[in-house]
């Protein structure tokens, strides 16, 4: 069908970026929150509009400027950006409710600054999201990596300046030392940048030549954190913890997974993936990732490290769903982007809310933690239970799909790789809730019995929960717009 | 009118040139007001021209009526008409900028300041809209000889820095000049498409070569491309703010195009990249340019004198960007001149509110910059941003023309120069926010400095305004790339390179 | 050998220019004080003139004014005989750039002493890294 005209992708993508002069001018904390709290509303709401055409199968269109012969800085919405969108800005307005919570809980300093930078990354997820060409996504993709900076290092202490080093030498080095050159071979090779259902690359060039630019690819979008350049994502914990849940969950990484797909299924396109048999090498990269990261989080003791690595793995399902090259592989790995967002962000808001109410950050302090604080904990195990992929959870529908993927790839290895990191995935998460739900509190050291965090803080992550469960019971959508994007 | 824009180009900052020494004498209030209308005039002319251009084709002026190859004969094309516009925007804006330095700085040297100013303007928009190698040449000397006594009003150590410039600026032109001197020998003419008509049959001469490769060194001199760059940090880093942020935007910049206009229109490519085969070798020379160039910038601890670092690496993208010989590298090289003036610009501007407010550019003086001068840092923010090449900045575009020439040309070495000094602009620049930003560094969860506290202590308006022009500048550039390379540079690629 | 010496000899107008410009270039580059300098950058500057000045010259020529007659009629005009006025004409304007330039350089180099008290590089680049 043909592609519709219509600016509503450009405002999606502005909304919040326009709001950065109101959040700077002005004085009172309400009135910013009030803004911060309106744009994302409407972002959400602007982004529904266009749910509809999206399902309908056809795809919107805008065109900003053309920069390059052949080359425009455009903006599409299409099934998978649609997916992605929906599922960042939705979570944007409930981070906001839940940074205002932690923010003001914690009397953390620069919260304008903040406020305007966390509006910055999501315009440029959004625009993410919405990218037409490998170009705009770069454009967008390096926004978000300049905009999060400040995020990262929002404490402005010695350790925050370590962590911002790592974060910009990993994240920058790799999108101008490897993403920059390939994208600058690819038009060599095509004279065009844009997506295409079939990707654009010529299959005639030379094989090794592709293989080299897909890895250039895979591993110059870092922020993927596919290993060995995974390492800025633990390093980067050391933001407050709304910038880890929604950036760091959602967001950064997702866009890095993000680009990936779209350079695997829209760059190269899965034909010619799998004629060169490459899907299968990207494959074993992300399963060695899923797995060493599992093993890894293993052994974590600081909680929001070892969220950082479980995230780390699970992203590389999704990696790996797409290289499956199967129809049903690609489809779940697709869901995964929301399914994993829903349970990791729930995950996240649990370990900033045990921050908030009790100052504690290392597991091995968290016993008997699920009788003061039942909610937290409660919401703790639903998200457990998605990222492990257990019913009744949305986690299993994509878990589901990923396994179905490998049947027809005949790719048993994966699919034991996938079964195997489950499990690991129920090892270093029960410990966690046992710890927290059988055993006794360390009497010697307690003084003050404490209760549940703050209500800003609490119902962001039970809405997240609910959110959990809903979408193992409707996860039409979000199938609806994988399937779209995989046919 | 609009037939004499050529020379009115030159002669309107020469005509003023002589109203705001007047005005030193006896007004001195006067001194910038008419520098403004001088160089607002020759902006419009620059601007007119360009137009007309672009509508009409290349346009020609014959002084007094002489035809060439007698007469003095100004040629603009697409290629000059768009360095002229670059040259006296660039210009303009800093002067905008210059004011409040100059009354804080040198109040009493106004008049020769705006003077120099305009004298200094006059040689480089002569040198770019003439079409006569000999008359290029005073008009580079001079933009050189007010460039010298412009950088010599600075403090400290200026005066010595100068001197070396002038030593080294002097024999770059003498250069020049006994290269011109060889091409009359074999040509008896100074009309560059006179001698460009004229030589096809000499280039086995060795004359032809030797004047060649003298012209070639001592425009490299000038533009101080490396080897030939030693003079370079000294002077712009002592040179006061508003000198520097005009010299080192547009000096090696319009050499660089006379190093273009040298080789495509006179010698012609033919002679230069098919005859002598040199490109290779040039090219290679470039990218040691860079990389040294961005390698000496990180042991700097000085921002002025890093960006002057800077400026001798970017020289290095131009050069090779050319040297390459395809169209992209062009494209890239001739895109670059007006990017990096913008970025250049920028950069110097920003810096120059630091020096304004703070005394000096030092790392030490840097601590809390963002909280006490947030417009000024994210103004170099931006320009930083196009230095490493970030889209939609416009940095990012030439880069890429760059870089597309590079892989083209099957040149790896370049491709990873380039590639290479964008990583180290990363490190470059975020070592100055990091300073600005953490420190002084504050406790775990610093309310010590609650958001209420505000203790901005800006540079005047009348210097950021400019900045932020420049700054919003380099995205606006950035966004109608495709425009100006469509409809201005593409016409300015040599037809061999097509 | 007889070649060399023929070449020398033939062109000794080139060897003297380059052999100036070569003093000059060695002053610039090894001399320590700055108005030698300044004296190495001139003799440079003559040289290229001269090098333009010697180029023109043309033996047993004349200057290129074209008598008319006084009926009106032209003489043959025999170009072997006139001495090309150019690289003479031009050197008038490069002349008096090199005397601006030095000009400049003076004055500098003036506010240079009156910074430093001396003239001598060695000297001025001690007082500048011990302040």
């Amino acid at each position: 069908m043909e592609p519709l005209y219509s600016i509503m992708p450009l405002i999606a993508v502005l909304v919040s970026l326009g709001v950065v002069p109101i959040l700077m001018s002005s004085r009172s904390a309400n009135v910013r929150e009030a803004w911060t709290f309106g744009a994302a509303a409407l972002k959400f709401l602007i982004v529904l509009s266009m749910l509809p055409t999206v399902l309908e199968g056809r795809v919107l269109v805008c065109t900003i400027a053309e920069v390059l012969p052949g080359v425009a800085i455009r903006l599409r919405v299409d099934a998978l950006g649609m997916l992605f969108a929906l599922v960042a800005s939705s979570l944007w307005i409930i981070t906001s409710a839940y940074s205002i919570g932690y923010m003001r809980g914690l009397k953390e300093h620069g919260q304008t600054r903040y406020f305007c930078f966390f509006a910055l990354a999501l315009s440029a997820t959004i625009g993410a999201a919405f990218s037409a060409n490998l170009f705009t996504l770069y454009l967008f993709y390096e926004m978000l990596s300049f905009a999060t900076y400040p995020l990262v290092t929002h404490h402005q202490d010695a350790e925050a300046r370590r962590s911002g080093r790592k974060y910009l030498l990993y994240i920058v080095g790799t999108s101008i030392g490897l993403v920059l050159p390939a994208m600058v071979v690819a038009y060599y090779l095509s004279g065009t940048l844009e997506f295409s259902g079939h990707g654009f690359l010529p299959a005639s060039s030379s094989p090794i030549l592709l293989g080299v630019l897909l890895f250039m690819f895979l591993f110059g979008f870092a922020k993927a954190a596919i290993m060995p350049l995974h390492a800025w994502l633990p390093a980067a914990m050391v933001a407050p913890t709304p910038v880890s849940a929604l950036l760091h969950a959602v967001a950064v990484v997702k866009v890095g997974v993000f680009c990936i797909l779209r350079v695997l299924t829209e760059v190269f396109g899965v034909e010619l993936l799998a004629s060169l048999n490459l899907g299968t090498a990207v494959a074993y990269v992300a399963a060695f990732t899923i797995i060493v990261a599992s093993l890894i989080a293993l052994t974590q003791d600081e909680l929001k490290r070892l969220l950082a690595f479980s995230t780390i793995g699970q992203l590389s399902y999704i990696v790996l769903g797409v290289a499956l090259l199967t129809p049903k592989g690609i489809t779940g790995g697709m869901v995964h982007i929301a399914m994993h967002a829903f349970g990791k962000i729930t995950l996240f808001f649990c370990a900033g809310a045990i921050f908030v109410a009790t100052g504690k950050k290392y597991i091995s302090q968290m016993a008997g933690i699920g009788k003061q604080m039942p909610l937290t904990m409660a919401a703790f195990f639903i998200g457990v239970l998605s990222v492990i992929g257990l019913p009744p959870t949305g986690g299993f529908v994509s878990k589901w799909y990923l396994v179905l993927g490998t049947l027809p790839a005949d790719q048993w290895s994966m699919l034991i790789v996938i079964l195997t990191s489950s499990l690991l995935n129920a090892a270093y998460f029960f410990p966690i809730l046992y710890r927290a739900f059988f055993r006794q509190e360390d009497q010697s050291r307690n003084d003050v019995a404490v209760g549940e965090a703050p209500l800003w803080c609490l119902v962001p992550l039970m809405i997240t929960a609910v959110g959990c469960i809903l979408l193992f019971f409707y996860p039409f959508i979000f199938l609806r717009l994988a399937e779209l994007a995989g046919s | 009118m609009s037939e004499h824009y050529p020379a009115l180009l030159v002669i309107l900052p020469l005509l003023a040139s002589f109203f705001i020494s007047a005005a030193g004498w006896f007004r001195p209030v006067l001194c910038f007001p008419f520098t403004v209308a001088g160089l607002a005039g020759s902006l419009l002319v620059s601007l007119g021209l360009l137009g007309d251009v672009m509508s009409g084709g290349p346009v020609s002026y014959r002084f007094a009526g002489w035809d060439p190859p007698w007469g003095i004969y100004y040629r603009v094309d697409h290629l000059n008409a768009l360095v002229l516009a670059v040259v006296s925007v660039v210009g303009f804006i800093n002067l905008l900028a210059a004011r409040s330095s100059v009354e804080k700085e040198f109040p009493e040297k106004a008049g020769p300041f705006y003077t120099l100013y305009v004298l200094f303007m006059t040689g480089l928009l002569g040198m770019v809209v003439t079409g006569d190698a000999f008359n290029l040449y005073v008009l580079l000397e001079i933009a050189a000889i007010t460039g010298y006594a412009l950088i010599a009003l600075g403090k400290g150590r200026a005066p010595l820095s100068s001197l070396h410039y002038i030593f080294m600026g002097t024999i770059g032109a003498s250069f020049y000049l006994l290269g011109v001197g060889y091409l009359y020998i074999v040509t008896g003419s100074l009309n560059m498409e006179d001698i460009a008509r004229l030589l096809p049959p000499l280039y086995e001469s060795k004359v032809v070569t030797a004047a060649f490769v003298i012209l070639m060194v001592g425009v490299w001199l000038k533009m101080g491309f490396f080897p030939l760059h030693a003079w370079l940090p000294n002077a712009y880093t002592h040179a006061p703010s508003p000198v520097s942020s005009l010299v080192a935007p547009l000096m090696t910049k319009v050499m660089v195009y006379v190093m273009i206009r040298m080789v495509v229109t006179v010698f012609t490519l033919d002679f230069a990249f098919t005859f002598l085969g040199l490109n290779d070798a040039v090219v290679w020379l470039a990218v040691v340019a860079i990389v040294m160039g961005s390698l000496l910038a990180l042991s700097e601890k000085d921002v002025k004198r890093m960006l002057t670092y800077i400026v001798v690496a970017e020289v290095g993208y131009m050069v090779g960007g050319f040297w390459l010989g395809n169209s992209a590298g062009f494209t890239g090289a001739v895109l670059h001149i007006l990017n990096d003036a913008l970025m250049t610009l920028c950069l110097f501007l920003a810096v120059g509110n630091i020096v304004h407010v703070k005394g000096n550019s030092r790392m030490e003086s840097l601590p809390g910059l963002f909280r006490t001068m947030p417009w000024t840092m994210a103004a170099l923010v931006v320009g930083a941003l196009s230095i490493i090449g970030v889209p939609p900045t416009c940095g990012f575009f030439s880069k890429w023309y760059l870089l597309l020439g590079a892989l083209e040309a099957g040149h790896y070495g370049f491709l990873a120069a380039l590639l290479f000094s964008s990583l180290v602009s990363v490190v470059l620049f975020f070592r100055i926010f990091e300073v600005g930003y953490f420190e002084p560094l504050g406790g775990s969860h610093g309310s010590a400095h609650g958001d209420d506290e505000h203790v901005v202590r800006e540079a005047p308006l009348g210097m950021l305004v400019p900045l932020w022009i420049t700054a919003l500048g380099l995205i606006l550039v950035g966004l109608y790339t495709g425009e100006i390379v469509g409809r201005v540079i593409r016409h300015a690629v040599p037809a061999m390179m097509l | 050998m007889e070649d060399i010496l023929r070449l020398i000899i033939e062109k000794y107008n080139y060897w003297i220019y380059i052999t100036l410009m070569m003093i000059g270039l060695y002053a610039i580059i090894a001399k320590n004080n700055l108005v030698k300098k300044i004296v190495g950058m001139n003799i440079l500057q003559t040289a290229v003139i001269l090098f333009f000045v010697s180029i023109g010259v043309k033996r047993g020529a004349t200057v290129p004014i074209i008598e008319h007659a006084h009926d009106g009629a032209h003489h043959a005009i025999r170009a072997a005989e006139y001495i090309n006025p150019l690289p003479h004409v031009l050197m008038l304007t490069a002349i008096v750039v090199s005397v601006a330039t030095l000009g400049v350089a003076l004055v500098i180099a003036i506010k240079t002493y009156q910074r430093f008290l001396t003239l001598e590089e060695d000297e001025i680049l001690k007082q500048i890294r011990e302040p």
